[in-house]
């Protein structure tokens, strides 16, 4: 368990990196929030009010280093400052409403282009210069080429516009009311099923080609001619002997991966009006919501963050040579 | 430079592009990239004449082969104009992030000790916080236009590329000839970027490459946003205003799809040539090559050398 908790303390590092960050950007760039805000009442704020603005969004008249805990510890609160663009709601209720959708949409593109990346990688790798080999590669990488938004864009046109087979836009029908039943989660999926699908053939290829490269290399090595010569049938010796070993440089590319596809499903969700953080974001950028943006920033790193986490903790699973204590 | 070092140049150029040559990746990357370049170089002289604004939202016509946008401007135009600003951000953002990241990386991995320590753990926080959120909210923050882009881009952007030179770095620590110098007393710099370095060329040709394939995704994915200066036409405002116009629900798809395309070609160009110029430089995969061209030439039948099952 070393290696596990050592990531945690390196997450917890990166964590507080991303905090300070958020903290210090405000004070070295030009203009603050509460002065934008003021812009957008173009005047209707009395300077007492502006005062009060800036309080609350934490710039006093206090030693910096003063005001950095007294951020901290609004932050550990779960006290994200008041949004903008949805004043006075806290940019922390804005936030949790959609943070949900966020990780249903990331979450599942994540996992269904690594589990059918990989088997296709393990496929095309069993099966050497068969068509499988030959023609999806080269296809994915072209795919691959468009923006993932420009992918959504594109399927939200032909299947959501021309042909009709999927909603235009948002999480669930209007007329439903949220809830578990089956209509519900029936139509949650329907509305999912683009977003989900254009991340998803955006970033198979990528797994496929990890897997099937270093399948090819694992496929070559002495052990797993011996789990042949001694003659153990062949799914076995693909999937427990080769794919578990060839799983291991995938898994740790999977980590890093993870904010990088968020990043561009947030852009998807946009494509989609999907209620995700996305969107949030969109409106944040427009109407110069800071405290909503940084509150999304943080709150999406502290996601990625976790979801490395547990990441590590399925290579320990996966990898043996992690567990061995005193190392 | 005498002129036997300018004709030994001009030889390996002239090799290099007979390499390019006969490799039909790296020929057909090498082709399309060209082909951008071209059009980003001298393409707004052509359509210039083109640009005024015109009825909003005509299908593709003779009179504008890609149809106009939201706006009354010829897609055409709007596209061949954002070739330029799109390309350049791409290439300055690309070598800009490489530079840095064989600075900090070389470092660390010839260094190694503390400082090794230290810059490793600000670029492994750098890679794992997510690059997009944090690309707005520093954006967001700045007057926006190509610059702030470019800004945002190069500091999200550098740690992949320190890692990779560190790990480069470390393994050329180990060879002989570096111990050789550092034997002979060189110094640091001098090993650095006498020894090292140019050891390094190819690898970071091949990171120069697939940079500028993030940037000129992530600055399309920015301006999309709205996060870059919308009166300035480049390929993302392009996506920026067709879905402002609601490009999609009045179905002019004319408006985006030669954006999107042109992103995809640039892109998919970069990665064949990567791919292409990993196959030109790998020894493992020329001697591969070189070893089949030999066996079929003989007429032995011969598949891949790898040892796969059937």
């Amino acid at each position: 368990m070393r290696y596990a908790l050592r990531r945690l303390g390196f997450y917890l590092l990166a964590a507080w990196a991303a905090l300070t960050l958020n903290f210090f950007l405000p004070r070295l760039m030009p203009g603050d929030p509460a002065t934008a805000l003021f812009a957008r009442f173009k005047g209707r704020l009395s300077p007492e009010a502006v005062k009060g603005l800036r309080e609350a969004f934490g710039l006093t008249d206090a030693p910096v280093i003063a005001q950095y805990f007294t951020y901290l510890a609004h932050v550990l609160r779960g006290d994200f400052g008041t949004s903008v663009a949805y004043f006075p709601s806290p940019v922390s209720r804005v936030i949790g409403g959609a943070m949900g959708w966020t990780l249903f949409i990331a979450g599942s593109a994540v996992i269904v282009s690594f589990a059918l990346g990989t088997l296709l990688g393990v496929a095309s790798a069993w099966w050497r210069n068969s068509w499988l080999d030959t023609v999806l590669p080269p296809l994915f990488a072209f795919i691959g080429s468009f923006p993932y938004f420009w992918l959504a864009m594109a399927a939200l046109y032909l299947l959501g516009f021309q042909k009709g087979w999927f909603p235009l836009g948002h999480a669930y029908g209007d007329d439903l009311t949220p809830g578990w039943n089956a209509t519900f989660i029936a139509d949650v999926f329907r509305h999912a099923a683009l977003p989900v699908g254009t991340v998803v053939l955006a970033t198979m290829g990528g797994w496929m080609l990890s897997m099937r490269n270093s399948m090819i290399s694992v496929l070559g090595s002495d052990y797993v001619a011996l789990a042949r010569a001694k003659g153990l049938p062949p799914a076995r010796v693909v999937l427990r002997y080769a794919a578990r070993n060839a799983l291991l440089p995938s898994v740790t590319g999977f980590g890093m991966a993870i904010g990088f596809v968020l990043g561009g499903s947030l852009l998807t969700e946009i494509v989609f009006s999907y209620p995700g953080q996305g969107y949030l974001l969109v409106q944040a950028v427009r109407n110069q919501d800071y405290p909503l943006m940084q509150g999304i920033f943080l709150v999406i790193t502290l996601a990625v963050l976790g979801a490395n986490w547990l990441v590590d903790l399925v290579y320990v699973w996966l990898d043996p040579r992690t567990r061995e204590d005193g190392q | 430079m005498s002129a036997n070092a300018a004709s030994a140049r001009a030889t390996g150029i002239a090799a290099w592009w007979e390499a390019i040559r006969r490799d039909r990746k790296a020929s057909l990357g090498v082709a399309l990239i060209g082909l951008f370049v071209l059009v980003g170089l001298i393409g707004p002289w052509f359509v210039a004449a083109d640009a005024q604004v015109t009825l909003p939202l005509q299908p593709p016509s003779f009179a504008h082969w890609f149809g106009t946008t939201g706006q009354g401007q010829d897609v055409l135009a709007q596209t061949v104009m954002g070739t330029r600003v799109s390309l350049l951000i791409g290439f300055a953002v690309g070598g800009a992030v490489v530079l840095i990241g064989a600075l900090m990386g070389v470092a660390a991995g010839y260094y190694g000790g503390r400082v090794d320590a230290v810059l490793s753990l600000v670029f492994n926080v750098f890679l794992v916080l997510p690059g997009l959120p944090l690309a707005i909210v520093i954006a967001a923050y700045l007057p926006s236009g190509p610059g702030t882009v470019a800004l945002v881009l190069i500091v999200t952007g550098w740690a992949w590329n320190a890692r990779v030179m560190r790990a480069q770095t470390l393994m050329l620590r180990q060879r002989d000839f570096v111990a050789a110098a550092v034997v002979s007393g060189e110094s640091s710099l001098r090993i650095i970027v006498h020894e090292i370095l140019p050891n390094m060329t190819s690898l970071l040709v091949a990171q120069v490459i697939g940079s500028a394939v993030y940037a000129i995704g992530a600055q399309v994915g920015l301006e999309f946003l709205g996060l870059g200066d919308v009166s300035i036409v480049t390929w993302g405002t392009n996506l920026y205003w067709a879905t402002n116009d609601s490009a999609l629900l009045t179905g002019a798809w004319w408006t985006f799809v030669p954006t999107g395309l042109c992103v995809a070609l640039v892109g998919f160009g970069l990665v064949m040539l990567n791919s292409g110029f990993d196959e030109i430089t790998n020894p493992r995969l020329q001697l591969e090559r070189a070893w089949r061209a030999w066996l079929l030439g003989r007429g032995v039948p011969v598949t891949r050398s790898t040892p796969v099952a059937p």
